[in-house]
């Protein structure tokens, strides 16, 4: 019995060295002065090479965090000590959070005026889009070639033929915000009633597993992200799915097809506000511009760089130039709406 | 208590939360949702007793074929993360699935409407999932119970004419009933904090309308004031089983005698092994192997190395979460022990909640708790002209660490208040008769009597610290990535082929202190047997 009340302080012991070595490591590993840090809603794998590339070029080491939840709090949180210099986010609401929450600086850059169109930056210069992506339609290949409106999800005849993921997903909140902007409130909350009786199954998954329930023939439409078509066309799994179906770019014949942005601002509090700007303006240069279309299938933000040779080949379209800052507006109608057709339930 | 404080700032917050959010939620989803959360925790537990005691008692009390091996492979489960055993049965059964498409293939079937199949993303599917993979907590401790318990009682059953079954019922459960209702209260609080995984069955809960109001309606302090509902919710179950419980009599004497095992028929063997590994393949073969299937199609070296950084990360962690955890649940657990102060329950339960909250509502809670204690810091510094520290608390691990403490201190409480209670209270006293302190009495009698409980909270801290997401996700310092984040951002893009490696890294890192728990349980038993046959002699 003896021997054993003497083993415990001994194994605490030796964790507590282990623990303070690690600390100690940690202590060590403190930012280079020479850095640039970023809170990002963008994963990690997405930007990385876009990263390196600048660190490459500058010499200036990009520091992440990346959280799909809950950034803009911890921004508020930090205020004024915030090691935050930019902000990227998948979509426009948002950005649009960060400003209303005033978490946010204005950036004086010609670069970015010059390459972004105005429809795709703030008019107060708080924040710009890298990247647009269209918020298609994929129809089956059995129902050949057709033309396609975001009200068709409505339709009759699509009953128990359409799948969907999540409404509460900010692409799908995105939208609904912009149809109500067209349509008014109680117009689309029949149309959301409407295309959720269509539904063959209760919203789930992501964008991705709509296409490969096309493909089992559980439906024949679906929404889904432009740069997805072209993600799963080169990945041996899916290629088949995404075989299985056209993509339509929607309401060409009227507005024109719904477009959300990925984007960048600069946070209230920069500590490294020289860094971050060349940050920013990097990711909107030419090679930058090249790497976004090419390696993520979005089309890029400016206007000379095309997009990829796969993302080109699936042709012009026209885009619906209502103004991001309305379509943020009408989120949280949009949200309310969705809750109301029980969407989701 | 200072556990308590990002518990108390959660509250405050939902004090001042505006009302005509509810009134929208009330008349369009929330009922739905409530119903959900009611169900979802009530088939949870009973699915996870009815998995946990009965495999428990099988392995104790039977001569069940296969034991040694049984034994420590229906706690593996437990290394399982549940979002990703989640993902991983989603894809097999769903429509789309490799289940389904065999089904159709082999049948000609051609529609959903030629057959039926039951629907994995439902909310009984949910349930079914997530009690495969928190069953085992009802299992370990319920085992522990059984084993401790007092032979001469079950004896004295079946001299009075009782059946095994009945003596099960009527003896053996009634006595394991601290570790029911411990170990059921944890999986409750588990279930009910649980996000990702029921957003993969498509079930909406209560979570849901608390991560909507937040994040969708940019409402923080209601979406605390709907947490602490689901907190309220929690507490009244726990109460009312604790109170059922006190009247009972709590201290039991350890094991002294050698277990009567129940010879099983051919056929109730056949059945009992069946029962059991199905839960041990449900559980984690099934899950393990399709992860290591596709960590050979799709991993590569390059890949493990990059991984091994945000292991060591996910280790150090789960080292500081697991030790401290542990060090605060023994103090309080003594405390409760020998205070004569009559609210002495207090800190122990109090400390006890933060494992009902959501990890992200517990990260802003820290944030909360946590920014303004940095910005007087700093406010000191600069008015004393020093440089600034930065944020020495809520930006770096030290916030982490914190938020986990909070977050499975239920669980060490748990455990180790469960170890203490098998500890005659007579052996409290004993030492104080010889006049020998109490400083005495704690290390050379409680500790070395509870080392096994000791070392079951600190693994069991330890192997949720390497799965838990949420919480690391939001509140992590620059370039700091764990194993369970890095698993995360792949599968949120729905690629969990190329996050497989990490996964299995989670998966192991928490196999081997498991494996450790079971065999130096066994060793200690094993030194007791033999200590009592020396004693015999």
């Amino acid at each position: 019995m003896l021997k054993k009340t003497k083993e415990t302080p001994l194994y605490f012991l030796l964790l507590l060295l282990l623990i303070l070595s690690f600390s100690a490591l940690l202590s060590f590993n403190s930012f280079a002065s020479n850095a640039v840090n970023v809170y990002s809603y963008r994963q990690p794998f997405l930007v990385e090479p876009l990263f390196e590339k600048f660190t490459q070029k500058t010499g200036i080491k990009v520091n992440i965090v990346f959280a799909k939840k809950g950034m803009a709090e911890r921004l508020a949180r930090e205020g004024k000590y915030s090691p935050a210099d930019v902000l990227l986010t998948t979509d426009i609401s948002r950005l649009i959070e960060l400003q209303d929450k005033q978490l946010l600086q204005p950036f004086d850059s010609s670069v970015i005026k010059k390459f972004v169109p105005s429809q795709y930056r703030a008019q107060n210069n708080q924040w710009f889009a890298l990247t647009t992506r269209v918020r298609n339609i994929y129809s089956s290949k059995r129902l050949g070639d057709i033309e396609l409106n975001y009200l068709d999800l409505a339709d009759e005849k699509y009953r128990g033929r359409i799948c969907s993921r999540s409404g509460k997903h900010p692409y799908n909140v995105a939208l609904v915000s912009a149809m109500i902007s067209e349509y008014g409130e109680s117009k689309t909350l029949t149309w959301l009633e409407k295309f959720k009786a269509n539904l063959a199954r209760k919203p789930q998954g992501n964008d991705r597993s709509q296409v490969q329930a096309i493909h089992q023939n559980l439906c024949d439409l679906s929404l889904g992200n432009s740069y997805y078509f072209g993600k799963m066309l080169k990945d041996k799994k899916q290629k088949k799915w995404a075989d299985g179906v056209n993509i339509n770019f929607p309401n060409q014949a009227n507005r024109g097809s719904h477009v959300n942005i990925s984007g960048m601002a600069l946070a209230k509090y920069a500590p490294n506000k020289k860094n971050a700007h060349a940050l920013m303006e990097f990711l909107v240069s030419k090679p930058a511009q090249q790497l976004y279309a090419e390696t993520n299938m979005e089309y890029p933000v400016r206007t000379d760089v095309k997009p990829s040779a796969l993302v080109a080949s699936w042709g012009d379209f026209k885009a619906d130039t209502l103004s991001l800052e309305t379509i943020a507006k009408n989120r949280k109608i949009a949200l309310k709406l969705l809750d109301k057709a029980q969407f989701d339930l | 208590m200072l556990l308590a404080i990002p518990i108390i700032v959660m509250l405050v917050s939902a004090l001042t939360s505006s009302s005509d959010l509810y009134l929208h939620l009330w008349q369009s989803v929330l009922p739905n949702y409530i119903i959900n959360t009611v169900l979802l925790g009530a088939y949870v537990v009973v699915l996870t007793l009815f998995f946990g005691v009965i495999s428990a008692g099988l392995i104790v009390h039977t001569n069940i074929i296969g034991k040694k091996i049984l034994r420590w492979l229906l706690v593996l489960p437990l290394a399982m993360p549940a979002y990703i055993v989640a993902y991983l049965y989603t894809d097999l059964f769903d429509y789309a699935g490799f289940v389904q498409i065999a089904l159709r293939d082999t049948f000609h079937w051609q529609s959903p409407q030629d057959y039926w199949f039951f629907d994995i993303r439902s909310l009984f599917g949910a349930a079914c999932v997530i009690s495969l993979v928190l069953f085992p907590y009802v299992y370990l401790l319920t085992r522990t119970a059984f084993e401790q318990q007092n032979q001469n009682l079950l004896r004295a059953g079946r001299l009075l004419g009782l059946s095994p079954t009945q003596n099960f019922i009527k003896v053996i459960l009634p006595l394991a009933r601290p570790a029911l209702g411990i170990s059921a209260s944890l999986v409750l609080m588990e279930t009910l904090a649980d996000f990702a995984t029921v957003q993969y069955f498509a079930v909406n809960t209560l979570t849901t309308a608390i991560y909507d109001t937040w994040l969708g309606y940019g409402d923080l302090s209601s979406a605390n004031a709907l947490a602490s509902v689901l907190m309220l919710f929690i507490f009244i179950v726990v109460f009312f089983e604790q109170k059922a419980r006190s009247s009972q009599s709590q201290q039991k004497s350890m094991s002294n005698n050698q277990q009567q095992l129940i010879i099983l028929s051919t056929r109730q063997q056949f059945l009992a092994c069946t029962f059991c590994w199905f839960l041990a393949i449900a559980g984690f073969l099934l899950p393990f192997s399709l992860l290591i299937n596709m960590v050979f199609e799709y991993s590569t070296s390059e890949q493990f190395f990059k991984l091994l950084a945000s292991a060591l990360n996910s280790i150090e962690l789960a080292l500081y979460a697991a030790t401290i955890t542990v060090l605060i649940a023994l103090t309080l657990a003594l405390f409760q022990r020998f205070s004569y102060d009559i609210n002495k329950t207090w800190p122990l339960q109090i400390s006890s909640f933060g494992y009902a909250i959501p990890g992200t509502v517990l990260a802003m809670a820290m944030l909360a708790t946590f920014g303004p204690v940095d910005h007087s810091v700093n406010d000191i510094a600069i008015y004393l002209q020093l440089t600034e520290p930065g944020l020495i608390f809520s930006g770096t691990i030290f916030v982490l660490v914190f938020a986990f403490v909070v977050r499975f201190a239920a669980i060490a409480n748990g455990a180790i208040s469960s170890g203490l209670k098998q500890i005659p209270s007579s052996i409290d006293l004993a030492p104080a008769s010889l006049g020998v302190g109490l400083k005495t009495s704690l290390t050379k009698i409680h500790l070395p009597l509870l080392k096994s409980s000791i070392l079951g909270a600190w693994l069991l801290v330890f192997v949720e610290a390497m799965k838990e997401l949420p919480a690391v996700l939001l509140l992590r310092p620059f370039n700091f990535e764990t194993l369970s984040t890095q698993v995360y951002q792949l599968i949120s893009d729905e690629m969990l082929e190329q996050g497989a490696l990490g996964a299995i890294l989670i998966v192991l890192f928490g196999l081997f202190p498991i494996i450790w728990l079971n065999s130096s349980n066994e060793k200690i038993a094993k030194t007791q047997h033999r200590e009592q046959d020396f004693a015999a002699h």
